[in-house]
């Protein structure tokens, strides 16, 4: 498929290159990873951009690979009266994201304590395929998480009040409607509340390494004070909940779009029209999944203070254990953005792509507004992560968005095929980073081997400026599903 | 005659299924073929438990019965693996032994017998992915030369 430069970093496939692609696709990347780039993206990405209503065109950010439905670091923007909503284009787990707390702890303080750290918060954090948390919801107070997100859980005790301010969108996004879940949802996610689940999910131990610091004022800002600081960094969504919303809707969105005249190239991007009766019943009940996922990271946040108390024997506060952002990674959210000097009404779909709200942005916290929002950029266990700050370039040339990880370069089994889990984790061991896990193919299966360079997706993003490098992070210590 | 011990009278898949390795990286492509309906519909759900969980590991002391109906062969298949799925959720348990009859029609109906274990509670059960959803990308049934075949991705 032809991929045309057309700016530093960006590429674009014009729309003459697929029959009823309506924009052009655009990839965000280095010439080194478009070409690592597996054909799936390039597929996948003008498949989004046939899809009615979309506005811009059709992007992908240097994280990219190949999903389903939208490729893995996939955003789309769709006029709000005219265009589709699509379960495709948010992915199954709705509102994964990623959370990360800043600690008053140096290393040195952690690191005599890390294998007993790191083994309690495994006890503390439920973890692997069926795990179950230490929530009890019934229908009704199910109902309420739904409705009020983390604020559910700092209503019960499961958080701080100013928790809420360091979360995207508050911790609860409007629009919700519990009457447009399913009951099999519902049983799915009854007794997952504070689970992390499996796969890329993790809860990781991390500190700022020897010239770590790309920007001292805004990481000041933000908490972080230079290297040898610790932080605890989590990665998880709406669990079993989140993933039967989209199964209910993608089955019902594969039938109903026939009637609203739509085809689309990839079945899994099966969308109805944003306005029409089955949009709006998917759009309230993945914001309910949404919510879900922020209390979901709120719960384990509750957990992981009560551990690091324990272990430390300080109160929390003391430890310094305050939330310094939450971000979505897959989502779709009505926002307004300017196209073309109009303000308009748009369904950005973000699909393993975060936002990056620039300086002065509506639901940036006060503390952020005149930086920009924080952004969290999740890399492998063994090779670290990165936190970054959202640019008023981002609202202009990605609707306010930006990568989410590194993204992968190999599949699960071919990772599988190159490493034993458990020689890793010993391997990560003898490299100072302690490791958890409920699954020991699991492991094999997130080698940092299987993933870009996150050097190299941070650097595009920075060159771009879609987003501000601020601090790379270093793991010390890992527990996965 | 329980369910176990009808495995063991010759009713175990004859299927195979292949991982595609290079396809969507996150998650699990499947490739499946049965020798008829049924068997493909078996070998299905042992490939998903076997993504689950090691079932030389796992208990059998949960049985279950499942009966569904969908307008084609195709949907049936997705609903049944997003039972499958969902079942893993609500039970806590995977099923790596499996018995079902597959009627085409109008609906298409399926019944299933699921014989398997609780995935926590014991710590010699190797646990490996936790699989989220059925998709429909690059989702297809159809017949083959040797009976059936299906390909499926699985977001894990």
């Amino acid at each position: 498929m032809k991929t045309v430069p057309i700016a530093d970093c960006i590429w674009e496939i014009p729309p003459t290159e697929k029959a009823g692609m309506r924009v052009p696709a655009r990839i965000y990347a280095s010439e080194t990873l478009l070409a690592g780039m597996d054909a799936g993206v390039f597929e996948q990405v003008t498949n989004v951009a046939c899809l009615p209503g979309i506005v811009g065109a059709a992007l992908c950010m240097p994280d990219g690979h190949w999903g389903y439905g939208f490729p893995i670091g996939g955003v789309a923007a769709f006029d709000a009266q005219d265009g589709i909503i699509s379960p495709g284009g948010i992915g199954f787990d709705i509102n994964c994201g990623m959370r990360v707390l800043r600690t008053s702890l140096t290393e040195a303080e952690v690191r005599p304590r890390l294998t007993e750290l790191v083994d309690a918060l495994f006890a503390a954090v439920p973890t692997g395929v069926g795990a179950r948390g230490f929530v009890r919801l019934d229908d009704a107070s199910f109902g309420d998480v739904m409705r009020e997100g983390a604020g559910w859980c700092v209503r019960h005790g499961y958080g701080w009040p100013e928790d809420l301010e360091a979360t995207e969108g508050g911790g609860c996004l409007p629009g919700a409607d519990p009457a447009h879940v399913s009951a099999r949802a519902l049983a799915r996610g009854r007794e997952q509340l504070g689970t992390l689940g499996s796969g890329n999910h993790y809860l990781e131990v991390q500190v700022v390494p020897p010239g770590g610091v790309h920007d001292a004022a805004v990481a000041r800002a933000l908490g972080i004070e230079g290297p040898g600081q610790v932080l605890v960094m989590l990665h998880c969504g709406s669990r079993g909940f989140g993933h039967q919303v989209g199964t209910d809707y993608l089955r019902l969105f594969d039938g109903a779009m026939r009637a609203y005249g739509i085809v689309v190239n990839d079945r899994e991007l099966a969308c109805a029209p944003f306005r029409s009766p089955e949009g709006q019943a998917y759009f309230a009940a993945m914001t309910a999944a949404a919510n879900t996922a922020f209390a979901n990271r709120q719960v384990i946040t509750h957990r992981v203070r009560e551990v690091m108390s324990r272990v430390f024997a300080r109160d929390p506060r003391e430890l310094g254990l305050s939330l310094i952002y939450d971000v979505c990674h897959n989502t779709a959210k009505l926002e307004r953005h300017v196209v073309e000097g109009v303000a308009r009404d748009l369904v950005v779909h973000r699909k393993g792509a975060t936002r990056s709200f620039g300086p002065g942005a509506p639901d940036v916290p006060a503390a952020y507004r005149h930086l920009g929002q924080p952004v969290i950029i999740g890399g492998s266990m063994e090779t670290g992560s990165a936190l970054l700050i959202g640019t008023t370039h981002a609202m202009r040339e990605t609707f306010g968005s930006t990568a989410h990880g590194a993204g992968r370069t190999m599949s699960r089994a071919q990772a599988k095929k190159r490493v034993w889990g458990e020689s890793l984790m010993q391997d990560m061991e003898r490299r100072g980073i302690v490791i958890r896990a409920a699954s020991k193919s699991g492991v094999a299966e997130e080698a940092g081997f299987a993933y870009k360079d996150l050097a190299a997706v941070v650097d595009v993003l920075h060159r771009l400026d879609i987003s501000r490098k601020v601090v790379s992070l270093t793991p010390m210590g890992n527990i996965k599903g | 005659m329980g369910f176990v011990a009808a495995r063991l009278h010759g009713q175990i898949p004859m299927g195979r299924y292949e991982v595609l390795e290079t396809v969507a990286l996150a998650d699990c492509a499947l490739e499946i073929d049965g020798v008829d309906l049924d068997d493909l519909f078996a070998t299905a759900a042992r490939a998903l438990a076997e993504l689950m969980v090691d079932p030389a590991t796992l208990a059998r002391d949960v049985e279950r019965h499942v009966d569904l109906a969908a307008p084609a062969l195709d949907l049936l298949l997705f609903d049944w693996l997003g039972e499958l799925i969902a079942l893993k959720d609500v039970e806590g348990a995977a099923f790596p032994e499996v018995e079902v009859h597959v009627e085409s029609g109008t609906p298409c109906r399926l019944r299933g017998r699921l014989a398997g274990g609780r995935l926590h509670g014991d710590a010699t059960v190797a646990l490996r992915a936790d699989p989220k959803a059925v998709t429909f990308h690059l989702f297809r049934l159809e017949p083959c030369s040797g009976g059936w075949r299906a390909r499926v991705v699985i977001d894990t």
